[in-house]
């Protein structure tokens, strides 16, 4: 789950990260009467999942009642790569005198968390490091230790931020790493963590990924779920509690466990066909969870044909065939369908969907066969 | 010879009383797998289907001199779960829940690392293992799995290792041991840990492995194979095609930042010598080829 910025400092502040004061909106009236609040000068700030805002338009300092409506006006509406801005958010601005970043994430390879500390902030850390990759301090950290001041001080030290940022950065990356393992996040980061002209630091912007699985130790976290970027068709899938990811294409996909959704999306590609979507419904493909799946996807207007594909492992060939079957008495599918399945009694339960073949429902021996015969059919 | 486990490996079912635990366990037993006790709690004393439920893990482990446990607890449960079963003394645990916290993972890969090196986990988030025709332990489909060899499987994803033991099994092509090392962030059970037990594994002559995008333990393992397997390997990476930026149903599937792209991998693993496949059906094809010429 990714926060929006200024989810992320409402979360930053819940761990006592010193974040600017601020609050968020949808309304233009609302912008003037927070930035009246929280005193002149403010920086109005789109909120979305993207980066880039500020090339965009998307964040603008206001001296002014005046100039913060302007701002607020131009920028909610505004399409920043895609994303239309629904929210602002109006904070004091900080006098910077410089630039870093902080980051806490897990390092899969080491299986350790990873902390990046540098001097060079405010600019994309991938960029630093690859022009310059001196210029981050790392710490790997063993989760069963934790993180300890004694090696915080030294990663500091590592990272030769200014000497009047010291202290400040150590109190701000222990509370950080502390938000970090007891909120669950795959990911927070601060950038730009400024210095002060008087000697504070402060978190300027926030970045933080909660893990999805986590939510069950921390019920607040579905809060977030409605600023979750989805497009329509995710949205729906989602409520129905489907493993489902939009593309661009026009075959949609469906198939059993998410390692053969991939390798059937990728299929469609080999073959010179477009998928328009990824779609697991999990091992049991029952027939409540394939009526499902074939109405999302037969609610994507740009699908012109459907490939199912269902190996039987534990789920019997009949069981999938039934669940087909059945699902297609429940939803009228506009698209023609191919059907690969294989596996366990796989003979049988084409047997049970032979009758039921005709030009809107096909069979195919294998996956690149039936992926060639929905592609084929995808185009007309 | 198979690796991990064999007919003679007693397996503990933490969460048998369950209804996944139940269901599983039950198939496992009918496989041949020695299927010795479950745990639980509040039902010690009782039995499911005639196999003993003890309260503790250290209680099952006394009664039956089992090795091998696997855990079907729901997510809250499973770190608690590993480490009673490494605390009792469990030399392999198999974790199939999913849906457990990245956190609780790298907390308890770490804590088995420190204080019970000798206890292997496998998983969460795995279909488990088959030695085909000695034991079964997790949720694969025993009969879609040839014994005998001479191949060896290990992958990433569930319904592709499946998919693996099926186009082999249409081959005729035998199996020694099939690992499903899971599609989460930090499993027990890495690319590597299998590669290096099936290069020392006698029977087992050559090496299917399915990976997908996320992460770089596929570029590790194409190391590894470069530097440490006489073994041919043939390979399979899911994602070609995935969009930056999505979890493709599993959590630790996700190119971010321009890493962990199918076409790296594939590449890493091209350029240490390994097979690979454009999809499974050729994975499978490249392992007949080489089956063929041992």
């Amino acid at each position: 789950m990714d926060l929006l910025e200024y989810q992320g400092k409402q979360f930053f502040a819940r761990y006592g990260i010193p974040v600017s004061d601020g609050e968020a909106t949808s309304d233009t009236e609302e912008a003037v009467a927070i930035a009246e609040r929280v005193g002149y000068p403010v920086v109005v700030k789109a909120q979305v999942h993207t980066g880039g805002r500020g090339k965009a338009g998307g964040v603008k300092l206001a001296e002014n009642a005046d100039e913060c409506r302007v701002h607020a006006t131009n920028i909610l509406g505004l399409d920043i790569k895609g994303h239309v801005v629904e929210i602002i958010w109006i904070e004091h601005a900080s006098d910077i005198a410089e630039e870093y970043y902080a980051s806490f994430t897990l390092d899969r390879a080491a299986k350790l968390h990873l902390g990046m500390l540098s001097a060079e902030g405010g600019v994309e850390i991938e960029t630093v490091a690859e022009e310059n990759p001196d210029a981050i301090a790392r710490i790997h950290i063993n989760p069963v230790v934790g993180l300890t001041e004694e090696a915080c001080r030294e990663w500091v030290a590592a990272a030769e931020l200014n000497p009047k940022a010291t202290e400040g950065a150590v109190d701000i990356l222990m509370k950080l790493y502390t938000a970090y393992t007891e909120g669950d996040a795959d990911l927070v980061e601060i950038n730009p963590l400024i210095l002060k002209p008087t000697g504070e630091v402060h978190a300027l912007d926030a970045k933080v990924s909660l893990d999805g699985n986590a939510t069950y130790e921390h019920p607040d976290y579905e809060q977030y779920d409605a600023t979750q970027p989805r497009d329509e068709r995710e949205a729906a899938a989602h409520e129905k509690g489907l493993q489902y990811v939009g593309l661009d294409g026009t075959v949609g996909v469906i198939a059993n466990g998410a390692g053969l959704a991939m390798s059937t999306v990728d299929v469609v590609n080999q073959v010179g066909g477009a998928p328009a979507n990824f779609l697991d419904i999990g091992g049991g493909a029952n027939a409540d969870v394939m009526a499902g799946a074939l109405e999302v996807i037969n609610n994507d207007p740009s699908v012109q044909a459907i490939f199912i594909n269902i190996f039987g492992g534990i789920t019997r060939g009949e069981e999938v065939a039934n669940g087909i079957i059945e699902a297609m008495g429940r939803v009228t599918i506009d698209p023609p369908i191919v059907i690969r399945l294989d596996g366990t009694n796989a003979d049988e339960g084409r047997a049970l969907l032979e009758p039921h073949l005709n030009d809107k429902l096909m069979m195919a021996d294998n996956m690149l066969d039936a992926a060639r015969k929905a592609v084929e059919l995808a185009k007309g | 010879m198979s690796i991990f486990v064999d007919e003679t490996t007693k397996v503990v079912y933490q969460g048998l009383t369950g209804s996944q635990g139940r269901y599983y366990g039950l198939l496992n037993r009918d496989y041949g797998t020695k299927v010795v006790a479950g745990t639980n709690p509040k039902k010690a004393g009782t039995d499911v289907d005639g196999i003993p439920v003890y309260a503790t893990m250290a209680e099952a482990k006394d009664a039956t001199g089992a090795t091998a446990s696997c855990i079907f607890i729901p997510a809250p449960g499973v770190k608690s779960a590993v480490i009673e079963a490494a605390e009792a003394g469990f030399e392999f645990v198999v974790a199939i829940t999913e849906g457990v916290p990245a956190h609780d993972e790298a907390w308890f890969y770490n804590k088995l690392k420190s204080d019970y090196p000798d206890t292997r986990l496998l998983g969460p988030n795995c279909p488990g293992i088959i030695s085909p025709g000695k034991a079964n332990i997790g949720i694969t489909a025993g009969h879609i799995a040839k014994p005998g060899g001479p191949v060896g499987i290990v992958s990433r994803s569930g319904t592709l290792t499946y998919q693996a033991l099926y186009e082999l099994q249409q081959k005729e092509i035998g199996v020694t041991t099939c690992v499903g090392i899971g599609g989460d962030p930090v499993p027990g059970t890495s690319f590597i840990d299998c590669l290096e037990a099936f290069e020392a594994d006698p029977e087992t002559k050559a090496v299917m492995m399915i990976g997908e995008i996320g992460g770089s333990a596929e570029e590790e393992a194409a190391q590894f194979i470069s530097d440490h397997m006489t073994k041919p390997v043939s390979s399979y990476i899911a994602g070609v095609t995935a969009p930056p930026g999505k979890k493709m149903g599993h959590a630790g599937a996700i190119v971010s930042g321009g890493k962990g792209t199918a076409e790296a991998k594939m590449e890493a693993l091209r350029d240490a010598g390994a097979l690979v496949g454009e999809n499974p059906t050729e994975a499978g094809e490249l392992m007949a080829e080489i089956v063929a010429t041992l």
